[in-house]
């Protein structure tokens, strides 16, 4: 519940702030030219920042987010009481605690760090292409590529951490390509051609980190050898603030600085404009000038790259080994960076916010008693969250009728008392 | 060897062709169905807990598979709506509800799963023999199925009043509103029938491929592969009955071929998605999707 509020407060501030500074320095300048008094004009400055961050689109998209996560969790808890109503105040609580359940709750917390800082890269990976007007679909694969240039790196070639992580980057940028170009010169859905991609791309790592090619496969324990040490993520410190947990790495930077160049990447070069103006109408686009195919090709070259360097983050860990044996669907990381994207509303700084809720949630789930639930009930909230989220546009117009009545209400009151 | 390849061809295409089937409809409607993997692994989770349950009490074959299969009919309808209701009503984003009907099949399947084995494994059991015809040759009830539904749905979309109508709502919605179609109603009986002959699919995969399924690996892509096919059999019933035979020959392939002829295995299990890259390719100057498709419809517009 506390992160639901932080969602709330930091996304609104972060979102509006940018905004709405135009508009509100010409609000000063007005106030202070009609009332000529400063503290006047300092209060009302306060109140209208406020009132117009209520009219604005940020704060509907927010609100519209926050409604489908509010909903989304009261449809899983009423499938946890489904499930077993003896046991479903203490599972639900355990959901909304998430990992303040256990009783080291920082090294909880650095998982939950650790989790969000690919499943945000994922979804930017996914934004990136949406404003392109793509839906690259094909980011579980890219992110298993990505995978595989990571973990051959480290092992094959004994290379450091952060060569390992460009070559993640490289490995999912040539995945990115592939439906790039088909979409690009053949006019092919990247939708299908990306699906297909991804299931090529899981056989080609399974070979190449399974007992076959025996690279690195570790045949007793059936899954891959340990991470070298030198392809570990270095964590500068950050033991000290998580009880010793080694999770929460380089990464987290990397993904804020990530998150920054995207901003400025789409809202401030030339590039970003064509992108975007891509995005909205490809013809249109076209027409003026731009070159639509290189656009494409580039635009899911960052997208792949973003979604290859995601796994490099998870896999460059101890957290977890990856067992070519028994990953025998696609990892789950990349679906969900789609959810996270929208209900981030597609930006950059509300999928930050969306990453974490959605792991938090997860996280939950696995402290859920397994001998009544199974774990799977958080990821079926969060997939409930996202199909909620595709209804986001109705709740936003829903809120702008409200908004419309009240207004034409307190129109039609004045009109009366004029009338009197 | 003949015999084997033949038989797992025709389970293999089987489910391709009902569930290409199904995709073609909701297309055809002008709703893109991204959501058939998801709409799969609920009929067949409807399925074959049905059918495990008829088997304990112990009732007749024939009672048995028409019961089970009639549940995954109506699994697979149920789940669709949720993709009909956000579509078509609330005009929602079509790729995105599609993918988060897939995400959330997944995780509803392992959850009821294990709900109704009482234990962490998400695996259930029923008795496959009882859905196939010849004793020496595995041809299940279903391909029989598949053979009447690609003629009825030729015949359906091309010779009758309905089918012209739904086909119109695909390719101009506006223009077949003007002329009095319910273009909503339409397009909620195009999904209704992915739904159907999605569970349908998803249902007959699984009995027909072994004794037990495990949810928590939902339907293996295999959706995916039908979207395929419907693209490749240019949205006409029976290109798509044919491009399933293929795509189910390729698939037979990778399932049998493992590790043959000194090539390693993780090249026959590329294969099908390779070989519907390539055709992709190959076809997509001509493909002609409708073209009314992945935009909601909008009384308004013009």
């Amino acid at each position: 519940m506390l992160l639901l509020i932080l969602f709330i407060v930091l996304l609104a501030f972060l979102l509006k702030k940018k905004r709405n500074v135009e508009n509100v320095k010409q609000n000063i300048i007005d106030a202070a030219r009609d009332e000529m008094e400063v503290v006047k004009t300092k209060k009302q400055f306060n109140k209208e920042w406020f009132k117009d961050f209520l009219k604005s689109e940020a704060f509907k998209n927010i609100l519209a987010s926050l409604v489908c996560v509010v909903l989304g969790l009261l449809i899983g808890f009423i499938v946890i009481i489904i499930v077993n109503a003896q046991n479903s105040p203490k599972a639900i609580m355990a959901i909304l605690k998430g990992p303040l359940n256990a009783v080291k709750w920082k090294k909880s917390l650095a998982i939950v760090i650790f989790k969000s800082v690919p499943l945000l890269l994922c979804s930017l990976s996914i934004i990136f292409a949406y404003k392109c007007g793509l839906f690259n679909i094909g980011a579980p694969g890219q992110y298993v590529i990505g995978t595989m240039f990571a973990l051959v790196a480290a092992h094959a070639f004994d290379a450091p951490w952060y060569i390992c992580l460009v070559l993640a980057a490289v490995g999912g940028a040539l995945w990115g390509i592939i439906p790039g170009i088909f979409k690009a010169f053949l006019n092919v859905n990247e939708v299908i051609t990306s699906i297909m991609f991804n299931w090529i791309g899981l056989h080609l790592l399974n070979y190449v980190a399974g007992p076959d090619m025996d690279l690195m496969y570790n045949l007793t324990l059936a899954e891959c050898k340990k991470l070298p040490v030198a392809a570990k993520l270095p964590t500068f410190g950050s033991e000290a603030f998580f009880d010793g947990s080694s999770f929460v790495t380089v990464a987290v930077p990397i993904a804020i600085v990530l998150v920054i160049a995207l901003l400025i990447i789409l809202y401030k070069t030339k590039f970003g404009y064509e992108i975007r103006a891509t995005g909205f109408n490809k013809d249109a686009a076209k027409y003026a000038g731009m070159n639509y195919r290189r656009n494409i090709i580039v635009t899911m070259a960052i997208s792949g790259a973003l979604a290859g360097l995601a796994a490099a983050t998870f896999y460059l860990t101890d957290y977890e080994i990856y067992s070519a044996v028994k990953q025998t669907s696609l990892p789950a990381m990349g679906f969900n960076g789609i959810a996270v994207a929208f209900l981030g509303c597609v930006n950059p700084v509300g999928a930050i916010f969306s990453s974490i809720l959605i792991t938090y949630i997860g996280v939950g789930g696995s402290y859920l008693d397994t001998t009544y639930y199974s774990s799977e009930i958080g990821n079926l909230i969060s997939a409930i969250i996202i199909y909620l989220s595709a209804f986001s546009l109705i709740i936003k117009t829903i809120i702008g009728k409200i908004s419309f009545k009240k207004k034409s209400k307190k129109a039609l009151k004045e009109v009366k008392e004029a009338d009197k | 060897m003949t015999g084997l390849i033949i038989q797992y061809t025709l389970i293999f295409a089987t489910v391709l062709c009902l569930v290409a089937l199904g995709g073609m409809f909701s297309e055809r409607s002008g709703v893109i169905n991204l959501g058939l993997e998801g709409i799969m692994v609920i009929g067949a989770l409807a399925g074959a807990i049905t059918t495990a349950l008829l088997t304990k009490f112990g009732l007749p074959v024939i009672i048995n598979v028409a019961l089970s299969t009639v549940a995954a009919i109506l699994a697979g309808w149920l789940y669709s709506m949720l993709l009909g209701v956000a579509c078509i009503t609330f005009k929602a984003d079509q790729t995105i509800t599609g993918t988060a009907l897939n995400i959330m099949s997944t995780a509803l399947a392992v959850v009821i799963a294990r709900m109704y084995t009482g234990t962490p494994s998400s695996q259930i059991q029923y008795e496959h023999s009882i859905f196939m015809l010849l004793k020496n040759f595995e041809l299940s009830v279903f391909t029989i199925i598949m053979a009447i539904l690609v003629v009825a749905s030729f015949i359906f979309l091309f010779k009758t009043k309905f089918g012209m109508r739904l086909m119109a709502c695909g390719e101009k919605p506006q223009a077949a509103a003007s002329v009095g179609i319910n273009v909503y109603l339409q397009r909620y009986i195009g999904v209704s029938i992915s739904g159907i002959l999605g569970g349908l699919g998803g249902f007959a995969y699984i009995v027909q491929s072994g004794n037990y399924w495990d949810f928590k690996n939902g339907v293996v892509g295999l959706g995916f592969l039908a979207l395929a096919v419907m693209i490749f059999g240019q949205w006409k019933p029976v290109k798509i009955f044919l491009a399933s035979l293929v795509f189910g020959f390729c698939q037979t392939i990778a399932f049998l071929y493992q590790g043959m002829f000194g090539i390693p295995q993780f090249v026959y299990k590329m294969l099908p998605y390779v070989v519907c890259m390539i055709v992709l390719a190959v076809t997509s100057k001509k493909s002609r999707a409708p073209k009314a498709e992945g935009i909601p419809y909008d009384k308004g517009q013009r």
